[in-house]
């Protein structure tokens, strides 16, 4: 361990290498560390600004010092984003946007994992006649733009009587997640053994036994992955939610939006900061929440078992 | 002996590629059969035809009389063990022996007796609540095993099921499987990963190219008697010597040098003309034993390569490569000139042209 130490930059250089090799500050080293923290603080700023904005009085933002801390601490714009903020006419805060965002989540991940796992495994394991070009269709659906289907898609759902209605939202988000899912699922058990699936076979198990006796409980890390995509997406999702949600179901972005764009009255700077961070909460909290699972999941499918 | 797997003018083909042509192979009760040849041969595809995993393009399987032909895997009375184990890994042992026992929906004092049989037998007792990581490379192939055996099935179906192991894991099991073999006596079709695994276990072994059975024969005979020129080389480590010469009213003759085949067993009465004479390394002699062989001939050394139990020689008989294995006692240096020997006899004689033996 001495040598590790005499070994030093500036020290008598006849010292004899062994051990673990000193690591040096090189100015490499330095520039890396540099630019990682001037990047930080470029991505955490803006946060910085959101979060004192919203703990702020109106008179003291006024003052327009957006850096400084607020003098006091006060929750109240919080409470008015949540609870009496008006959209519009109505002005129940965004408290009605987040129950309905959880309800087109809970509903939407499930139902869209679910499927694509059926789908990944049935186009890994079950080859049928054209299985590969019905996958190609499926990637090519990734590619499409939102906005050209829209159009058809509204006339087509308001025929069967589920424009603006919770299925409605439900469908799309299953649809729109389905290609880049199914590649996510497909990837998977194509990536694990086949002789698993064959043993499988051969100890008697059809194609809903293999699937939820066997390949369900293996897919757990991946699909750890597909719930953060689904979670965070649907969450998120803006588009699909002012367009095919309906007046009762509008997720919470779009009515975030409509606090934020709100045209009558002061601009509240504080409760909008408060509702934004709100809004974006759920998302972040999966993202720390998950991210030691994500690890663990995708250490443990990179271990042959 | 009655049949056990009898497979009948059997066709696979992907597409344009043809893996297996009009193959028929019958396989007795008990018998322990051997599928060997180089990769890409169709010897796993034949097993995955037999567990029913592939869809076959022709012919029929008839397992235990049955024609199974059309029949799902798991009701044609086969078991089967592949090379990389194949456990759930998100079952322990004892739910992985369990698996279509309880997808058979039997009984479960019946399973319980079972899996306790298995475990028995294969010695895997104190691991049945263990899953599959944390167990050892051997224990794991074990258990795959016992996975076939808790079906109580007709036919075992081994695809290299050692070829994960260490050498020394290798040859334990090995013996494992051949006691297992003895203790059940059900018919088994291995795939081994090298011909020793195959040489020691079979009862017969088929040696396969491109789809096509080329001999099947017991394991002395194929090494004695190869059929033709691909199962000579094919079998042996080193491979047999190939010396193309002619025939001449029953000698051998390469360059000046000529091998009376007087001794030799001809299949057919010999006719004159292009050959190949073929010698196996082992069956060459050096030092004192040269005196008692037919065939003397001095030649110079190239390279050796000491194996341990013995050494290797590389030289060249005619102007062609030939190798010779010695005793490792033997003191053997590249330049050396020695005189070695054997008896053609012992040897095989191929038709240049066909490669069949003559």
């Amino acid at each position: 361990m001495t040598a590790a130490v005499d070994n030093l930059p500036g020290r008598g250089a006849a010292i004899e290498p062994r051990g673990p090799k000193p690591k040096r500050l090189t100015p490499a080293r330095i520039g890396i560390y540099a630019f990682l923290i001037i990047a930080s603080i470029f991505f955490l700023l803006p946060l910085w600004v959101m979060v004192t904005t919203s703990l702020k009085t109106l008179p003291e933002i006024r003052l327009g010092e957006i850096f400084s801390l607020p003098q006091q601490p006060t929750f109240d714009a919080w409470f008015k984003a949540w609870d009496t903020a008006c959209t519009g006419r109505d002005c129940n805060g965004l408290k009605p946007g987040f129950w309905n965002s959880v309800k087109i989540s809970a509903l939407s991940v499930p139902i869209s994992i679910l499927i694509a796992m059926l789908n990944g495994y049935a186009l890994s394991f079950w080859k049928y006649k054209g299985a590969d070009l019905f996958f190609a269709l499926l990637l090519f659906g990734a590619f499409v733009p939102y906005q050209v289907v829209m159009y058809p898609i509204i006339i087509g759902l308001s025929r069967v009587g589920l424009f603006g209605t919770l299925p409605g939202i439900v469908i799309i988000h299953t649809i729109f997640g389905m290609s880049i899912l199914t590649l996510l699922y497909r990837n998977f058990f194509a990536s694990l053994p086949a002789e698993l699936f064959k043993a499988a076979r051969v100890d008697g198990a059809g194609f809903w036994q293999i699937f939820f006796r066997i390949m369900l409980p293996m897919s757990v890390p991946i699909t750890i992955v597909a719930i953060i995509l689904q979670v965070t997406g649907i969450w998120n999702d803006f588009l699909f939610g002012l367009v095919f949600a309906g007046r009762e179901n509008m997720p919470m972005t779009v009515q975030l939006n409509n606090i934020v764009q709100t045209t009558t009255g002061t601009r509240e700077y504080n409760v909008n900061m408060a509702a934004i961070i709100l809004t974006a909460t759920v998302s972040l909290v999966i993202y720390f929440l998950s991210g030691k699972w994500f690890v663990r999941g995708i250490a443990a499918g990179a271990v042959k078992g | 002996m009655q049949s056990s797997v009898s497979i009948k003018d059997l066709s696979l083909s992907f597409g344009q590629v043809k893996v297996l042509e009009s193959l028929d192979l019958d396989i007795g009760q008990g018998e322990f059969l051997v599928l060997l040849g180089p990769s890409g041969c169709g010897k796993s595809t034949l097993l995955n035809c037999i567990a029913g995993l592939l869809d076959i393009t022709d012919g029929q399987i008839f397992i235990s009389g049955r024609n199974v032909t059309w029949e799902e895997p798991k009701d044609r009375g086969v078991g089967m063990v592949f090379q990389s184990y194949a456990l759930y890994p998100q079952m322990t042992v004892e739910r992985n022996l369990s698996f279509a026992l309880r997808v058979a929906r039997m009984p479960k004092p019946e399973i319980a007796d079972r899996v306790k049989r298995a475990a028995e037998i294969l010695q895997i007792g104190p691991l049945l609540e263990r899953k599959p990581v944390e167990l050892s490379g051997g224990q794991r192939q074990r258990v795959a095993i016992g996975r076939a055996l808790v079906r109580d099935v007709d036919v075992f179906l081994f695809d290299e099921p050692l070829s994960n192991l260490d050498a020394k894991l290798r040859s334990d099991l090995r013996i494992e499987i051949r006691r297992l073999h003895q203790r059940l006596k059900n018919t088994m079709i291995y795939v081994p990963h090298d011909q020793i695994e195959a040489m020691t276990l079979a009862d017969r072994i088929a040696i396969m190219r491109n789809g096509v059975i080329q001999q099947l024969d017991d394991p002395h005979t194929i090494y004695n008697r190869p059929k033709n020129l691909f199962v000579a080389g094919f079998i042996g480590s080193p491979s047999m010597n190939f010396l193309n010469g002619r025939l001449e009213g029953g000698r051998f003759s390469v360059d000046q040098t000529t091998i009376p085949l007087a001794d030799y067993a001809f299949v057919n009465p010999p006719q004159d003309g292009k050959v190949v004479l073929g010698i196996r390394p082992e069956h060459v002699a050096v030092g004192d034993d040269v005196r008692r062989m037919p065939v003397q001939l001095e030649s110079e050394i190239e390279i050796v390569e000491p194996m341990g139990s013995d050494t290797i020689a590389w030289t060249k008989v005619a102007g062609q490569p030939f190798t010779f294995r010695a005793a490792s006692e033997v003191h053997l240096q590249p330049g050396q000139k020695v005189a070695i020997g054997f008896d053609p006899s012992r040897g095989s004689v191929f038709d240049a042209e066909s490669g069949e033996r003559i």
